[in-house]
Formats: C-alpha cells, sequence, structure tokens
C-alpha cells in the first residue's frame, strides 16, 4: 500500500468519531442557504430584472462553490496545526517508515475526501432544488476536487509555517470571508467597481465558482473552462510544493 | 543471515542547529542485545543524538550507520526495523488506546487483521489490558508512556530507542516502566535510551557514555564507571550554617576528594564508616550521610557539575 494512502488512513479514523456531526451539518447548510438566498432573496432579484437565469439557479454554484473553499479551508488549518503541535500525529508517523511528503499527501486525500463529500452532498440539495439544469453538472464534482485543492494546499502550507494558531483568524477574516462574498458567489464580479473586479479575477474563488456555474447552468461555451481549471490546477501545485518545503521546516530538524 | 556488525555505529558525529553544536563529534557503538545509556544533564546533546539515530533529524557532519544502512539514503527502510519512544508523547488523546497502537502498526504496513492480536498482547505486556477501549485523554502520565512504549513494539523493532522515558513520572509509574523495559532486554530487545537519572541508568543499562556540552566524557559499565572514577563510598556532610573550607590533609590520606556543593560537602574515600568519628570530631557537621558512590559522583568528577540541577 502506499505510505500516503496509510497517513490518509489516520485522518479517516480519527474523522470517524466526529462523522455523524459533520453530516449534519454538511447536509443542512445547503438547505438554509438555498431557502434563504434561492428562495427568498431571489424572488426579489428575478423580480428586479434578475441576472439572466433564476437567481436560486445563479446563486447555487456560488455556493456549493464557496462551501468547497470553507471545508478545504477548515481541513487543513486547525487539524494540520493539531497534527504538529497537539496530538503530534504527523511526528508519529515520521517515526515510522513513512515519510513526509506521504504526511503532505495523506492529509490532502483526507482533506479532498471532505470536499467531496460537501460537494456531493450539496449537489444532491441542489437537484433537489431543481437548481441544476445541465447534465455537466456531474462534472462539478471533479471541478470541486480541484478547487478544494486549490485551497487545502496552500493552507496547509501556511498551518505548517505558522507559529501560532492566531494566524488563522487572519486567514479567514481577510482572506476567506472576503472571497466568499465577492468572487462572484452571490452576485457577478463585474458589478464590483474596477479595480476591485481585478483583484477579484485573480481569485482561485471566482476561478471555481465560474467553473462550477458553467457545468450546472449547462448552455455556456466551455472553453474558458479549460483556463479556470489550468489556473486552479497552478494553485494547488504551488500549495502542494510550499507545503512539502514547510512540512519539512517544522517536522525535520 | 544478518551481517553482525555494530547495530548503531557513529564515528566523529555531528548536529548543528545555525551557530549551535548540540552534537559536537561524538563515537559510539551499540551491539545486538545490550541496553545502551546516553547520561547527561539536559542539553547534553542527548536527544539530538537519539532523533538522528531515530533518522528524523538529518546528520550535519561525521558518519552514522543503523542496521548497516545509511540514514541520509535508507530512512525508510531503517525506521521500519525501529521502534520510538520520543520525549514527548504522540499519541492521539482523542482516539482509544487500541486505535493509537492499530493505526500507529498500520503506518508500518501491517493488516488490521495481523493488528488485532498484536495489540492485544502489546496491551496485555504493558498492563493496559483493561483500558483498551478507552480514550488515551484521561489517562496518567505512566500509563501513557506504557502506551508509547507498547505501540514502539507494534512492528517488532529490532532496536528500541527511548528518549528520557520516565522523566515527569512519578517514582511508582516509573519502577512500573523499568519492570517493562527489564523484561524487554531480557527478551533480546537493543535498548537505546537516553536520561539524566543516574539510577535509571544504573538499573537499565549494560553499557553506557555520559555526554556533557555535545561530548562524550566517559563510557563503560555503570559498576566500571564508578570503580574506575570514584571512590568505593561517598561521605555526605550538610553544615548548619555555611559550610566550611575542608582541607583533605585533614584525614591523613583516607579521603581521595573532596567536592564541595552549595548545600553540602562530599568526601570520597573506600571506606565511609571509619571517617565518620573524624568528621565528627574535626569539622562538626548538623548531619552524617555515609552511601556508594553512584553515577551522578562519577558525572561530577568529570564535570563538576551535578546531573539534575
Amino acid at each position: 500500500m502506499p505510505y500516503a494512502l496509510r497517513a490518509y488512513e489516520y485522518w479517516l479514523v480519527a474523522y470517524r468519531r466526529v462523522w455523524r456531526g459533520s453530516v449534519v451539518t454538511t447536509a443542512l447548510n445547503p438547505v438554509l442557504y438555498l431557502s434563504a438566498l434561492g428562495l427568498g432573496l431571489g424572488k426579489l432579484v428575478d423580480r428586479g430584472g434578475g441576472v439572466g437565469v433564476p437567481y436560486l439557479d445563479y446563486v447555487a454554484p456560488g455556493i456549493l462553490a464557496s462551501t468547497v473553499m470553507l471545508v478545504a479551508a477548515f481541513e487543513s488549518s486547525y487539524p494540520v496545526m493539531g497534527a504538529i503541535r497537539w496530538t503530534r500525529q504527523f511526528h508519529a508517523m515520521l517515526a515510522t517508515p513513512l515519510r513526509v511528503r506521504d504526511a503532505v499527501l495523506g492529509h490532502q486525500l483526507y482533506a479532498l475526501s471532505r470536499v467531496a463529500m460537501a460537494a456531493g452532498l450539496y449537489l444532491a440539495v441542489l437537484a433537489a432544488f431543481g437548481a441544476i439544469r445541465s447534465w455537466l453538472a456531474v462534472l462539478a464534482l471533479p471541478a470541486s476536487a480541484l478547487l478544494g485543492l486549490a485551497f487545502s494546499a496552500p493552507v496547509a502550507a501556511m498551518a505548517a509555517w505558522l507559529e501560532r494558531d492566531e494566524g488563522f483568524n487572519v486567514l479567514f477574516r481577510f482572506g476567506v470571508t472576503p472571497m466568499f462574498l465577492f468572487s462572484g458567489t452571490f452576485f457577478p464580479v463585474s458589478r464590483l467597481p474596477q479595480g476591485i473586479r481585478e483583484i477579484a479575477w485573480a481569485t482561485p474563488t471566482w476561478h471555481g465558482v465560474d467553473l462550477i456555474r458553467r457545468l450546472t447552468l449547462g448552455g455556456a461555451p466551455l472553453w474558458p473552462s479549460l483556463g479556470h481549471v489550468a489556473y486552479l490546477a497552478a494553485w494547488a501545485a504551488a500549495g502542494l510544493a510550499l507545503a512539502q518545503r514547510t512540512f519539512t521546516r517544522r517536522l525535520v530538524t | 543471515m544478518r551481517a553482525e556488525g555494530p547495530l548503531v555505529c557513529a564515528r566523529g558525529l555531528v548536529k548543528r542547529f545555525g551557530a549551535l553544536t548540540a552534537v559536537d563529534g561524538i563515537d559510539f557503538d551499540v551491539q545486538r542485545g545490550e541496553a545502551f545509556g546516553f547520561l547527561g544533564p539536559n542539553g547534553a546533546g542527548k536527544s539530538s543524538t537519539m532523533r538522528m539515530i531515530g533518522c528524523v533529524s538529518p546528520v550535519s557532519g561525521g558518519t552514522l550507520r543503523i542496521l548497516g544502512l545509511d540514514p541520509a539514503r535508507d530512512g525508510p527502510r531503517i525506521r521500519a526495523r525501529l521502534g520510538v519512544v520520543p520525549q514527548q508523547d504522540t499519541l492521539d488523546t482523542e482516539l482509544t488506546v487500541r486505535e493509537n497502537i492499530v493505526i500507529y502498526g498500520r503506518y508500518f504496513g501491517l493488516s488490521r487483521r495481523e493488528l488485532r492480536g498484536r495489540a492485544d498482547r502489546l496491551l496485555e505486556f504493558v498492563q493496559l489490558s483493561e483500558r483498551a477501549n478507552d480514550r488515551v485523554e484521561p489517562l496518567s502520565g505512566g500509563m501513557k508512556r506504557r502506551l508509547t512504549i507498547a505501540r514502539a513494539l507494534v512492528n517488532d523493532p529490532e532496536l528500541l530507542l527511548l528518549d528520557e522515558p520516565t522523566t515527569g513520572l512519578d517514582p511508582q509509574a516509573r519502577h512500573a516502566l523499568w519492570d517493562r523495559l527489564f523484561r524487554l532486554k531480557q527478551q533480546g530487545v537493543t535498548l537505546v535510551l537516553t536520561t539524566h537519572y543516574m539510577d535509571e541508568a544504573e538499573q537499565l543499562c549494560d553499557r553506557l557514555v555520559i555526554m556533557d556540552r555535545g561530548r562524550i566524557a566517559e563510557e563503560g559499565s555503570p559498576a566500571e564507571l564508578i570503580r574506575r572514577l570514584s571512590t568505593r563510598e561517598v561521605v555526605e556532610l550538610r553544615f548548619a550554617g555555611p559550610s566550611p573550607r575542608v582541607d583533605l590533609a585533614l584525614f591523613d590520606g583516607r579521603v581521595a576528594r573532596v567536592e564541595a556543593l552549595p548545600d553540602r560537602v562530599l568526601l570520597y574515600a573506600d571506606d565511609g564508616d571509619a571517617l565518620v568519628p573524624l568528621v565528627h570530631e574535626r569539622l562538626r557537621p548538623q548531619s552524617v550521610l555515609v552511601r556508594r558512590s553512584t553515577l551522578e559522583d562519577v558525572f561530577l568528577r568529570l564535570t563538576g557539575r551535578t546531573l539534575v540541577d
């Protein structure tokens, strides 16, 4: 069995302790969001000119993408710092045949599993709300995985580099939350003032939102999606390379 | 057939952290089946040496061979055959006692089936069978250490590394742990341990090196070191006020050496009891204690300092 899978198994065993609460929360969130934004707010939006498609259908993939971002960022923040400092489980792994890259990849596999689970549940809820308009939506699952990796890998790198967990407050307050609000999740980025708009386009979140939206809505040309895929893959690759470095500096002294 | 060289062989081994040299060119060999100790105060370089042997800390200089292999090239292969009890626990305290052993065994690629039996046997060995399905978090420090030892044995290691195995434990827990380690030794497991407790070193080690400031000061069996570097007995004197200056000449050559510590004066002699009347007459101490020489005295002789401050 590849070494990274051995590390992955640890995370699954640890997750087994909390899976019930985790699944309930993950399934409940899209229901709440889609009810409030899609059905509630959506009525007002659609009456006031709208965004070209029913607002529910527009906002649903945005919420899916931002959830992927949240889950991925979260699973790579405190859990990674914990495995370095609190449970010291990464140290335990490195005393066995496992290497730093196995510890990194095993954890990323776990973060991706959590992303896939959340995305799968979301897609099911979206389908139940009738917010999916194209069969291409099945591709939203791998797209979510890629978006997830574009977040989980750099955040894991950061978690190994940080000295204290206060750094995560900065990440979530000034990174994740603004991206959640302004990356085309709830309204088109083109409505943002110039200057801000360019920042939004640079975020991996916007690329993920636009990619997933093209897939669930269908009808729009797919070729821009290749750019999104490449951009997200670059974030993921850079994040993995960086994580390998920060993990090594932290764990191999 | 295994090549029968030493299990661990270090020549001119160096560990540097930036400008700090933690291990400053040490040589030692660990033979199969022996219990080998690194004795020294905190900061002597013991843990750095252990982490290099455990192939988690890269060597800064010199050569190190473990099981005949080079840690820089064969880290995973070497670690597959080691058991490691680190100084700081690396248990997941939210998981159960058994889960901690099983997941660690999985890191070595052992099957879940195989691990069921092994976990039972190991938990029995460290007397934790009753706690197998309890979470680790509420266990006492001594139990956690025993669990860490059980876990380190899950891959049936040829070499067990123990970094300060009983630091922070109460005397009862320490003795329980020593008892387990002694049994492992009897079963032929090679032990390498670090400690700053001289009684631990005397109890467990067949052979040890005394480390100080990154170097090896002496090497030998505990009894041999004491014979070679100390006298048979020690007379400890405590005084009500400040300790007086004690001159060797007072004792007509019957005292080999005097050590004046902040709280007491030590007289090194082969026959301590014979000195007692003379000591009372000439120095008028508040208390007098005659005891055997220990490794602590050896360390004091070598470095001029005590092991545990």
